[in-house]
């Protein structure tokens, strides 16, 4: 109980810059927006016909946009750290768990917020909203997202000495884990070695559940599957940040 | 208030043991304003972070208010306030926000969150800037903040690390205002620094550490009386004979000659200038200028090491 009024606490610390700052707001959602229509139209252009690129595409944008921008949390933890706002909270009795699920949990419901201005503007594309099916895949979403932003917390506390590492490490794991997730390009088509690594990747499950949700296909086996991964992804990040969080202090 | 014993901690650095603080027995009583005085690197800053529980002891104990750092931590953060050496204020939210927030994490329902920050806004001149990004504050206000945000939830002490460092002298002596009130109103403050007038002008009591270790603590005026001495320093005509004068002053130590120029060290300076004078005049030398300095906690530090702070300092 006292987690979840603590963890209320630092949500509400780090969401509110956010809310205060309505033009940096606009402009955080527009970019994936932005990013979505451009790509989109060219793909529809090429292969599939009316709308069903979208189908395809819009599920990856919203992991893409996912993990770029859970990931924030781990940034923003690092400029806390390196700034001493940090250690100020650290000497609260605020838990430490509360301070990581607090700081993902925004970067999460940021998230939702993007997917919903998201699938509201491309409706008029042509694609196809299944309503239970699409508000699944936001759940899934930001169980994601709560799980990629503790990972990058750990990372921001491990990097904390040598700060450059930080982003290193961070744009290495992203690309691969991004490509071999099937966010962008189809992996069917790849060379053995990748599917075998696709299948290692968590996300991989996750993008094909998001990829069954929106096409209304709310009962699959995809969608199990995307759902134990992201949950246990999201289990063993709070688990790590959090050991992470108590070995700073 | 404060109570460690043996209180130690290493730091691995590329595979070598660093002893940053080794044996700590401190003792700090109620309402007591304790200076922790010492070079960059003697282990200040890491004695702070584990008395504030934001670091482990590798061995040793310490009590804070009654509570254990490592058993219960929980207790002896809602006892303590802790100004670090950073910002305590993320640069992107706001003055009042920040408060707000603070005092959430004590504890507090939201309606007495935000009386006790604006309440803080008010006796730390912080009013008009309430709304503005903490960022975008200057250096003094930032401190003024950093120090409202330690004591947000009233605590019994208050440890503040290297709370004027970077500050202007205008700047400083507003911060020490603060700092003096807080004392006056019964909260034990314990603070590190190494600005030695700081120390030597406003605490009752300093501690001196170095390589990790206490290596004196009493009174500002004790430790000089004891430790350093007056420095007393005449201009002759003669300084051969005036230091052989000098050397016959009770309790003289050190008698230099460098040019025209004696200087000696004696306890009670401003009693034997007067006997060293007629001395030197029953022997007809010609004294041109004489000087009594009252020693400073660089003195003492510089008896203590054979070191001056103020060199290791900067």
């Amino acid at each position: 109980m006292r987690l979840v009024a603590e963890t209320g606490i630092v949500f509400t610390r780090e969401v509110r810059p956010t809310l205060r700052n309505p033009v940096g707001l606009v402009f955080g959602m527009a970019q994936p927006v932005v990013f979505l229509v451009v790509f989109g139209s060219l793909l529809s252009g090429l292969t599939w016909g009316d709308g069903a690129s979208w189908q395809w595409f819009v599920p990856g944008t919203l992991i893409m946009m996912g993990l770029s921008g859970t990931v924030s949390a781990g940034y923003l933890l690092l400029a806390e750290m390196s700034g001493g706002s940090l250690d100020r909270m650290l000497v609260t009795p605020v838990s430490r768990a509360a301070m990581l699920v607090g700081r993902t949990l925004k970067e999460s419901v940021l998230l939702l917020a993007q997917s919903t201005l998201i699938i509201v503007v491309v409706l008029p594309f042509g694609f196809r909203l299944h309503l239970v099916g699409a508000l699944v895949a936001m759940l899934l979403l930001s169980v994601v997202g709560v799980g990629l932003g503790a990972f990058s917390c750990a990372l921001a506390v491990v990097a904390r000495k040598q700060e450059p590492m930080f982003y290193v490490v961070q744009q290495t794991l992203m690309f691969p884990l991004l490509m071999l997730s099937g966010v962008l390009l189809p992996i069917d088509t790849a060379p053995s070695w990748m599917r075998l690594l696709s299948r290692l990747n968590p996300l991989t499950y996750v993008v094909e559940a998001e990829r069954a949700l929106f096409a209304g296909d709310v009962a699959g086996s995809a969608v199990l599957g995307g759902l134990v991964s992201a949950v246990a992804f999201a289990v063993v990040g709070v688990l790590v940040g959090a050991r992470a969080m108590r070995r700073v202090a | 208030m404060i109570s460690t014993r043996g209180l130690t901690r290493h730091f691995k650095v590329k595979r070598r043991i660093v002893e940053a603080v080794r044996g700590l027995d401190l003792e700090v009583a109620e309402g007591e304003l304790v200076a922790f005085l010492g070079p960059n690197g003697a282990g200040k800053s890491t004695s702070l972070r584990m008395l504030t529980t934001l670091l482990a002891p590798t061995s040793g104990e310490a009590r804070i208010a009654g509570h254990d750092v490592r058993a219960d931590p929980a207790a002896v953060r809602r006892r303590i306030g802790y100004v670090g050496q950073g910002n305590g204020a993320g640069p992107y939210f706001r003055v009042r926000d920040e408060l707000v927030t603070q005092g959430r994490c004590y504890g507090f329902d939201a309606a007495e969150s935000r009386r006790r920050a604006d309440e803080l806004l008010d006796t730390m001149e912080l009013a008009d800037l309430a709304d503005r990004p903490a960022g975008t504050l200057s250096g003094g206000q930032r401190r003024r903040l950093d120090i409202a945000l330690g004591m947000v939830h009233r605590p019994e002490l208050l440890f503040l690390d290297e709370p004027s460092s970077g500050l202007d002298p205008q700047n400083r002596a507003n911060l020490w205002e603060h700092i003096l009130r807080l004392r006056a109103s019964g909260t034990t403050v314990f603070l590190t620094t190494h600005y030695l007038e700081e120390a030597d002008a406003r605490a009752e009591r300093v501690v001196v550490i170095d390589h990790g270790r206490i290596i004196a603590d009493d009174t500002a005026r004790r430790l000089k009386a004891d430790l350093a001495g007056d420095h007393l320093t005449v201009t002759t005509d003669d300084p051969v004979r005036t230091a052989r004068i000098a050397d016959r002053v009770p309790l003289a130590r050190e008698v230099v000659v460098d040019g025209n120029e004696v200087r000696l060290r004696v306890p009670d300076g401003s009693a034997v200038l007067p006997v060293l004078l007629r001395a030197l005049d029953a022997a007809t030398v010609d004294v041109w200028t004489a000087e009594v300095r009252r020693p400073t906690l660089d003195d003492v530090f510089l008896a203590l090491t054979g070191r001056s702070l103020r060199e290791v300092a900067a």
